[in-house]
């Protein structure tokens, strides 16, 4: 299937473009400087143009989609969460989609039955491999900010202690990375098993899954098999967060295929879907709350619409409308 | 049945062994190879010329979907195009909604079009990206370097083609955006594709014929005032037939305390007039001051399913006419899209309303804060507070020979967010009422397969085909508890879902749920009932049985 495979070439060049590029033509400077300061400034310049390209633009109408039900009589119990009524209402219920994934968790699986029955079975597959994904990227990368301090912060020890709590093997294994590929494994199985899920994934939807898993297999491969030397990389990785533009010098290839992959993912972030880390938080159908026939939303833009009004319509019946006895303006 | 539609057992046969990709024994390539066919049955009449030059639209002519020609506008594509991008500015949600989804398949089999068709460009997603692949093609630049890599294409008529199928396969019901971790609201992308479809003549007549009857007469089916107050006052003989209480609606009656508005299919059509009458004996048997305007006659608003203009034009007359009656306020019948359009566009296009009052019921003194500003509240509301507060005398009895389920409007469910107020009425007007399977009510509610101006004669096929997920959860508790009413709160649904149950399950009836309100009333000065609002014998109460005091 070419629209797997390709981006799984794309992934493999990419990760031999730092492996040759370093090991042969003696570019680290480029993949351990200019690179790495090129992709973070992508990625933050892109990320807030593509939010501010969002929010302004308006909002003409408030239109949650309504899961639970509404505020209305006192008597009625409403749904704070599906249903939202104040701000911070709603707000949970952004949040809960943020860090719980709340609507895949009411996911369902349709199935047609002999006899054209349909019936539905939960299907919480999907959340939990979304979750455990997400999760443990989080905490992946939240561990690795020891290599951004001189002193190693306090949560980050703790994350790591957490992480690394089996402490099965030297250096510590840490769960996460067994759960990211776990988790990564079976989001690409899922697109290739099921005949809805291959027909609607793209290229774009594999990319960013290989070129993650290669990210960690790398870095996973750079601690566990060749036991990089760690402190040049925290010095290396302390210039660039102090803006410094030194040379980064010997540290193994590994480590800059580590690095230009994070570089790639960083860049094709702010244009590609991996957006949506920003979109959940604007969504209209999620972020509003559902008052509107209790307080007017304005829409800015509102526009101005000539309708046939009652006088023009009663011109049109006016003999009809005095046989039927009904009241009219003007005779 | 309609020749629009095969036999049922061709249609099982089909569901039972063709492979389909819902079923997963069925694989295609990539879905913008599969062609594009339009037959008996799957496709809405376009809007006939006269239609058009009276809306002043775009390109009237007389076309079909099935010719090869569609005889689109010189330049069509700039006007597309164009058309996107000044929607794009105007709204956040659908540059959100075209920007940010992951293609989990979260949506996929959520669809009542795909359960029904199992054709993959009715997965929600895929409807999506017709419009999507095409933005790509044209928008964000990186995307458009990497064209086979996101999908991209360009916008040939064979895409309009495609569009107007598949737009016109969705009814704007938003199930799929309950399942979306990001809110993806398909009905918010449908909503903008017809509007675009509709700058190049690309239409459907049972959408703007009603919208043009609405224009020009007050309400979708074109019914002029004095045949109105005739098709009213003949309910009234009826209920006085039946009852023998006269009751006494008011037209166009200044100085009311409330103006009452629900869908012109009320007034008109089978089974919508028993919900009329279970109205008019409400207000009466609680002596509301309301009247009827034969000028704002219609709840539904088919400029909802044309554009946002129309809409805005349509739903313009409702606050035009309180303020011209004076009333305080503005009570709204039965109705699906028509609520989705009172509850979160009116009082953003129309309002403010300042000239109304904040609804107080007459009757139990309950200030619907809940409806502070927009100043409109829905019947089932209004009705659940008269029960709660004992202000209604009722014999459930005489319901007793419906066995009933009730089904969740898809606007009331997902844009309105209202299921209890509806429950808690009927639970009161009716002994025997069971809950369809948890998956296909409440807000995961299945469309009736016909909603957003798809219920044409013409679309038989599709509708057979989108209402049967509704149809099957309706079979499983008419199979399981015996159920042979289906109640509901929408004028879409009343015209719809009768023959969708003659189709799937025969024996199976179409109520409103304030026809059963209306059986149950005791009226002051009613004489002995011994058949409810159809006509059709009471159980336990046949002449000689039981009296019911």
């Amino acid at each position: 299937m070419k629209k797997v495979l390709m981006p799984l070439v794309m992934v493999a060049v990419l990760a031999l473009v730092p492996f040759l590029g370093v090991q042969y033509a003696g570019l680290s400077y480029l993949f351990g400087v200019i690179i790495p300061y090129t992709a973070i400034v992508v990625l933050l310049a892109g990320f807030l143009l593509r939010l501010v390209d969002w929010l302004r633009r308006p909002v003409p109408f408030r239109i949650p989609t309504t899961c639970g039900q509404e505020k209305s009589l006192e008597w009625i119990k409403y749904d704070r969460f599906e249903s939202p009524h104040r701000f911070w209402e709603a707000a949970a219920r952004v949040l809960s989609e943020v860090f719980l994934f709340r609507s895949l968790f009411r996911n369902t699986k349709a199935e047609l039955h002999k006899d054209s029955n349909l019936a539905y079975g939960s299907h919480k597959w999907l959340w939990l491999g979304g979750l455990a994904f997400h999760w443990s990227l989080l905490i992946i990368v939240l561990r690795h900010s020891r290599f951004f301090f001189v002193m190693v912060p306090g949560f980050t020890e703790f994350l790591d202690h957490a992480d690394g709590f089996l402490d099965v093997t030297l250096p510590t294994f840490y769960i996460t990375n067994a759960v990211v590929l776990a988790a990564i494994t079976f989001l690409v199985f899922r697109r290739l098993n099921d005949a809805k899920m291959r027909l609607i994934s793209l290229q774009t939807d594999y990319f960013p899954l290989f070129l993650i898993a290669a990210i960690v297999v790398v870095g996973i491969l750079m601690r566990y098999l060749t036991r990089l030397d760690i402190m040049p990389v925290k010095d290396q990785m302390l210039r660039l967060v102090n803006f410094s533009f030194d040379d980064p010098g010997e540290i193994g290839t590994l480590f800059y295929v580590h690095l230009f992959l994070v570089s790639v993912l960083a860049i094709y972030f702010p244009f590609s879907k991996l957006m949506h880390a920003g979109a959940i938080f604007l969504s209209p159908t999620r972020n509003l709350c559902n008052n509107s026939r209790e307080k007017r939303h304005v829409n800015p833009w509102n526009a101005s619409i000539k309708f046939k009004t009652y006088s023009e319509y009663e011109d049109n019946y006016r003999d009809k409308m005095k046989k039927a006895n009904l009241p009219i303006e003007k005779q | 049945m309609s020749k629009y539609v095969p036999k049922l057992s061709d249609l099982k046969k089909e569901f039972d062994e063709k492979p389909s990709v819902l079923k997963g024994n069925y694989s295609v390539q990539e879905w913008w190879d599969i062609p594009v066919e339009f037959r008996d049955g799957n496709w809405c009449f376009p809007g006939k010329p006269e239609v058009l030059e009276d809306l002043g639209f775009a390109n009237p002519r007389k076309w079909a979907a099935t010719d090869e020609n569609w005889q689109l506008p010189a330049g069509w594509q700039k006007t597309i195009s164009d058309g996107l991008q000044s929607r794009l500015k105007k709204y956040r949600s659908l540059k959100l909604f075209l920007d940010s989804c992951v293609r989990c398949g979260a949506c996929a089999d959520k669809c009542h079009f795909f359960l029904g068709t199992g054709d993959p460009k009715n997965m929600p997603v895929v409807r999506a990206e017709l419009l999507r692949s095409v933005y790509r093609h044209d928008f964000p630049l990186v995307e458009k370097i990497l064209k086979g890599f996101s999908g991209s294409r360009k916008l040939t008529e064979a895409v309009i083609k495609e569009w107007h199928m598949y737009f016109h396969q969705c009814t704007e019901c938003r199930r799929c955006s309950v399942f979306c971790p990001f809110g993806i609201d398909t009905a918010e992308i449908t909503m903008m594709v017809r509007e675009l479809l509709n700058l190049i003549g690309v239409n459907n007549n049972w959408i703007l014929a009603p919208v043009s009857n609405c224009n020009r007469t007050g309400n979708h089916l074109g019914i002029e005032p004095h045949t109105f107050v005739q098709n009213i006052n003949s309910l009234v003989e009826d209920i006085e037939d039946l009852t023998g209480v006269a009751v006494e609606p008011t037209f166009n009656r200044k100085g009311a305390e409330v103006l009452f508005i629900t869908p012109s299919g009320d007034v008109f059509g089978d089974p919508g007039v028993y919900t009329m009458m279970g109205y008019l004996l409400l207000f009466h048997h609680i002596g509301l001051d309301y009247t009827i305007s034969t000028y704002a006659s219609e709840g539904g608003n088919f400029g909802m399913f044309t554009s946002n203009d129309m809409m805005k034009k349509l739903n313009a007359k409702m606050y035009h006419e309180a303020k011209r009656l004076g009333v305080k306020w503005i009570l709204g019948g039965e109705c699906g899209h028509m609520w989705r359009v009172v509850h979160q566009y009116m009082n953003t296009m129309n309002g403010p309303a300042d000239f109304l009052e904040v609804p107080v019921s007459p009757i139990t003194g309950t200030r619907f804060s809940n409806a502070a500003a927009t100043k409109m509240v829905h019947i089932a509301e209004f009705t659940a507070d008269l029960i709660h507060h004992k202000k209604l005398k009722l014999d459930p009895k005489r319901n007793d020979h419906l066995r009933t389920t009730f089904h969740d409007s898809c606007n009331v469910a997902r844009g309105m967010g209202m299921f209890e107020e509806p429950r808690h009425i009927l639970r009161n007007v009716c002994n025997t009422f069971h809950e369809m399977p948890e998956d296909t009510i409440r807000e995961k509610t299945f469309c009736c397969g016909s909603g957003s101006g798809l219920n044409a004669e013409e679309n038989m096929e599709n509708r057979m085909r989108g209402g049967f997920p509704r149809a099957n959860a309706v079979k499983q508790v008419k199979d399981r508890h015996k159920v042979n009413s289906l109640v509901t709160i929408c004028a879409i649904d009343r015209a719809s879902l009768p023959p969708l149950m003659n189709y799937w399950n025969p024996g199976v009836s179409v109520y409103g749920l304030h026809e059963l309100v209306g059986n149950a009333l005791i009226m002051q000065g009613e004489k002995k009932r011994t058949e409810d609002l159809r006509e059709n014998p009471m159980a336990g109460f046949e002449d000689g049985g039981d009296d019911e005091e």
